[in-house]
């Protein structure tokens, strides 16, 4: 102890300190944890929304948000924010994009057409991309092309196919109201498969290792019944750039049990969980992720059949919710007095390896319901026989919600907005537009209000047609129909399998007066779920009618050098025997005249004298006849063997 | 409103044709006097060509055809035949009207300009100067057996022709005055819409470059479906050059004809255009009529009247059944297709051929 110096001492202070200072360091950065997103103030959130439907199958809704704050706070360096989508804002200046990757059909009537789900996530099949854009006018096209190639590799799907101007319009008011930079475009014979998914997953700051995105079990995905990933962004100013993912399933649970308990013939609703839907339960939040939670919805039809009112209502005699609910959130009555849907939270930050978290229901009595309708049903179908022309039909039917939306039902009217854009191949004629009520045409300055065409030009653009009308509430149906050419194409412009058909993409019809929002009392913005967020925003209800399969006339295909061959064979007769005629000499004439005129032998006679004065020496003749046993023997011998 | 405008199109049309019909059998009678061959005025089938003619074309099921459909042949038609009539009577405005017109409203008409100049030199058709030239040549030295009737009749008309420049400068005037005319009064109706460019390059740039594959009789459609990008303009320009290199060698052989000419050429584009139909086809078929006593001896005239009927009810047939029906396909309407154009060449070469054997002929009986 004595023989320690003061200068030995030094430095094993100094090691000291430096011990204490990075133990110091650590324990923060453990702490935190990334719980609040690291510097910057990036942030990203998980929910899932679970939902069983009328007719016996699950919608599981995954809904990812990602927002970074304003690059001039951040600069160029990303937390969690995937740097690729924070590139594509700033390099396309975009100001908000929509893109899409669906496979299957949204069931308006049975699955729902005015809830807030439904209006957001119920896409066209195959891809739907817009955009708008913070540029002038001119440099809108060429950037959207751009965008078309940095997204097809981004997410690899052949999303390229939308550069040409023949594939994508750019509508006025029917879709968004905008001032002209606006582009839409959507390939509906796109596939949607894991290839479209993984990537769309790398962007998530866990991936599909942790949180949520975990029970993202392919063979259960892609066996659904409607299957939509999408994913939004929003770029401003003030407010950064906001990315929310979410991905729309619709699966039919394994178990059912097929005994009937009642006379009424009414099957018992299939028993679901997450580890039944997914293979998986949750063990755990994405550690990155801000908040991370569950939720089980039950709608107004569903619970306006369940007439006991208990505390918890998550477990009756129809049904048990297990496990229990951290939170019930209602939503407010609306003004009939109906009970409104309920939303049930299930936190996964308190789940872990120990502890997995399963939701699901477990029915006991059966139930039928059903879910809230849009106030009319849209679909769109084909008329006419016969490659030369055809008719669309768009069909609006009443679905009997007229309690739900209009007051009197004698003096209203409700607006109604479609938007169809057709590709150039299909010439419509707009004016041959003629809307029927009921069944009895009517005049179109009684119901068409506003309406902007964009005609097809023939392999340069596509038509768009966007028309407000006002139909009487009262009324039951109304079906639009327009006209159509059909086209012939070049055989490099056909698709594989050409006799398929082509496909005209889905139709969009609006309601403008008719949002799709529920309130939530009890919720409030400390609660911070970027889901309940969006059930509660102001959105428009809207359909997309199915997609067209139109067949044209096909050339022959196998024909290029047969037909050429015939037409300039044709030509080179013409060509030859004209210039042959106006070549011919007078003298030449008149020989060819007296030849004609003078006796001669027919042909056959003259070469059978020529073969015969010929054949007058011996020697030739036994050659002839040689050459000939040759031949015949040859002939046989290369038969037989 | 418009059947009315096409119904009175179509008859005007036939009119002016029996006009020319007769101005030509006027020409063809002082032809054949001067030529001392009163024989063969005679002797040959003496049709009035002209009331042929018109009722060939009032009575042919494809202008019938045009006409129920409201398309705008007529019109085209009735444009050409006024200009074939007006040159035949030396009209020079009236021709240049009907020239600006019709090259105004299809591109290929614009072809006629070499048989309405000749028309306009040298007046309607006659036989070959040559046979002129020999006749003068012979009277002037050793006939004392001509009649004198018949010289005297004679001298007072048909000297050796001789191109006159002053109808044809006139004629020159008047069509650049009238497609001034007519560009101006088409770029003031297309002032909002892409002026004067967007017009040409969609009417003629569309004509030239044939961006429909719509099928029609004619061939070029499946042609241009089915041919290779790499070869497409190669054989745009193979098509076009087709119609314009016959111009010259048929101008060169048939210049004492004009009329005929015009016939030839008319017939030429309605085989070779790019967008054909029936209503070109109706409007050489009626000035064919304008030659039946020339052409009177045509070889193959049996084949090309049954095929003529034979095309027009298999073609319908063929693509109903292959664009309603289903059951056919394109090469089936192709086939009817081809064999209308190989029916059209035949038509031409051997009507060409007649003529020139019926030239043959005068000089033959001229000469002898």
């Amino acid at each position: 102890m004595a023989s320690l110096r003061p200068l030995s001492r030094g430095p094993f202070l100094l090691l000291l300190i430096f011990f204490v200072f990075s133990l110091s360091l650590l324990r923060p950065i453990q702490g935190n944890g990334g719980s609040d997103g690291g510097g910057g103030g990036e942030e990203f959130s998980e929910e899932l929304l679970l939902k069983p439907l009328p007719d016996r199958k699950v919608l599981a809704h995954f809904h990812f948000r990602s927002a970074a704050p304003p690059s001039a706070a951040n600069g160029r360096h990303h937390h969690l924010f995937p740097k690729a989508i924070a590139q594509l804002v700033q390099k396309f200046q975009i100001r908000e994009l929509e893109l899409s990757f669906t496979q299957g059909r949204w069931n308006y009537e049975r699955w729902g057409g005015s809830d807030p789900i439904s209006t957001r996530n119920a896409k066209p099949p195959g891809v739907e991309l817009w955009a708008l854009f913070d540029l002038p006018t001119e440099e809108i096209d060429p950037t959207w092309k751009n965008l078309t190639h940095a997204l097809s590799g981004l997410f690899c799907a052949s999303i390229n196919f939308l550069e040409s101007p023949t594939a994508y319009s750019s509508p006025y008011w029917g879709f968004l109201s905008n001032n002209g930079n606006l582009r839409y475009g959507a390939l509906p014979r796109e596939a949607v498969c894991t290839e479209n998914l993984t990537p769309w997953l790398k962007i998530l700051p866990c991936r599909d290792k942790a949180g949520i995105a975990s029970l993202l079990y392919r063979p259960s995905i892609y066996k659904g019944y409607y299957h939509s990933q999408r994913l939004r962004l929003l770029s401003s100013e003030s407010k950064g750039i906001i990315l929310e993912q979410t991905l729309t399933v619709v699966l039919q649970p394994n178990s059912y049990t097929s005994s009937l308990l009642s006379s009424s013939d009414a099957q018992l609703q299939p028993s679901w969980s997450l580890s039944q839907l997914f293979k998986k339960e949750m063990t755990g939040k994405c550690v990155l992720a801000k908040s991370s939670k569950i939720f089980l919805e039950l709608e107004r039809g569903l619970l306006e059949k369940i007439v006991e009112i208990r505390d918890d209502s998550w477990s009756n005699s129809f049904f048990d919710l297990f496990p229990s609910p951290d939170r019930e959130i209602k939503e407010l009555e609306n003004s009939n007095g109906q009970v409104g849907s309920s939303l049930y939270e299930y936190k996964v930050d308190n789940s872990n390896e120990n502890k997995p978290l399963d939701v699901g229901i477990t029915w006991k009595l059966p139930l039928v319901w059903s879910s809230v309708h849009a106030p009319f049903q849209a679909s769109r179908f084909l008329m006419g026989s016969g490659n030369e022309r055809g008719s669309i039909a768009i069909s609006l039917q009443s679905t009997q919600t007229h309690d739900q939306y209009f007051g009197d039902l004698n003096d209203c009217t409700v607006p109604v907005i479609v938007l169809q854009v057709v590709p150039w191949y299909v010439k419509v004629y707009y004016h041959t537009l003629q809307i029927s009520i009921d069944g009895k045409p009517q005049t179109l300055s009684d119901v068409i209000e506003k309406i902007q065409v964009t005609p097809s030009e023939d392999k340069l653009l596509p038509g768009t047609l966007e028309i407000m009308l006002r139909f009487p509430c009262s009324m039951l149906s109304a079906t639009l129909s327009l006209d159509f050419d059909k086209g012939f194409l070049h055989i490099d412009e056909y698709p594989p399998d050409a006799n398929q058909g082509f496909d005209i993409p889905s139709a969009l019809v609006t309601f403008p007066n008719i949002y799709s929002s529920r309130s939530y009392p009890d919720y409030d913005v400390s609660d911070d779920s970027s889901l309940l967020h969006n059930l509660q925003e102001k959105y428009l209800v809207r359909s997309y009618t199915e997609v067209l399969l139109v067949p044209l006339t096909t050339p022959d295909f196998s024909m290029p050098y047969n037909v050429i061959t015939f037409t300039c064979t044709v030509l080179a007769l013409y060509f030859g025997s004209l210039l042959n005629v106006l070549r011919r000499r007078i003298g030449e004439e008149e020989r060819l005249l007296a030849k004609k005129d003078s006796a001669r032998p027919g042909l056959v006679p003259l070469l059978f004298s020529r073969l015969s004065s010929k054949l007058k020496g011996r020697k030739l003749l036994l050659k002839v006849v040689f050459v000939a046993l040759v031949a015949v023997v040859w002939h046989y011998f290369l038969n037989s063997s | 409103m418009a059947n009315l405008l096409i119904f009175i199109a179509d008859f005007v049309t036939a009119m002016l044709i029996r006009a020319t019909g007769q101005k030509l059998l006027l020409s063809r009678r002082q032809s054949l006097e001067y030529l001392n061959l009163p024989k063969l005025v005679k002797n040959s089938a003496n049709i009035n060509a002209g009331d042929l003619a018109s009722l060939i074309y009032l009575w042919n099921p494809l202008t019938i055809v045009t006409c129920l459909g409201l398309c705008s042949s007529p019109i085209d038609n009735l444009m050409v035949v006024l200009t074939i009539y007006a040159a035949c009577s030396r009209l020079a405005p009236l021709a240049a009207f009907g020239y600006v017109l019709a090259t105004h409203l299809s591109l290929y008409p614009a072809i006629l300009i070499l048989p309405v100049i000749l028309l306009l030199g040298y007046g309607p058709d006659a036989p070959p100067a040559k046979l002129f030239l020999h006749k003068s040549s012979n009277s002037d030295g050793k006939d004392p057996s001509n009649n004198d009737e018949s010289r005297s009749a004679v001298t007072t008309h048909k000297p050796v022709r001789c191109f006159s420049r002053r109808p044809v400068v006139h004629f020159m005037i008047w069509v650049s005055i009238w497609s001034c005319y007519v560009l101006f009064l088409c770029s003031i109706y297309l002032k909002g819409l892409g002026g004067l460019q967007e017009m040409f390059k969609k009417t003629y740039g569309f004509i030239l470059t044939v961006g429909d594959l719509s099928p029609n009789i004619g061939v070029l459609w499946y042609f241009f479906a089915e041919v290779f990008e790499f070869f497409r303009n190669f054989f745009l320009i193979v098509f076009h050059v087709n119609i314009l290199f016959m111009i010259l060698p048929l101008a060169i052989r048939l210049k004492h004809r004009p009329c005929f000419l015009a016939f030839v050429y008319t017939a030429i584009s309605a085989m070779l255009k790019s967008y054909p139909s029936v209503g070109d086809s109706a409007l050489y078929l009626g000035l064919l009529g304008l030659f039946a006593n020339e052409l009177a001896d045509m070889q193959f005239s049996f084949f090309l009247f049954f095929g003529y009927i034979g095309v027009s009810l298999l073609s319908p047939v063929m693509h109903n059944l292959w664009i309603w029906r289903g059951t056919g396909n394109a090469n089936f309407y192709f086939a009817t297709g081809l064999v209308y154009s190989c029916l059209q060449t035949v038509l031409i070469v051997e009507s060409v051929s007649t003529m020139l054997k019926h030239d043959r002929m005068l000089r033959k009986h001229v000469i002898a």
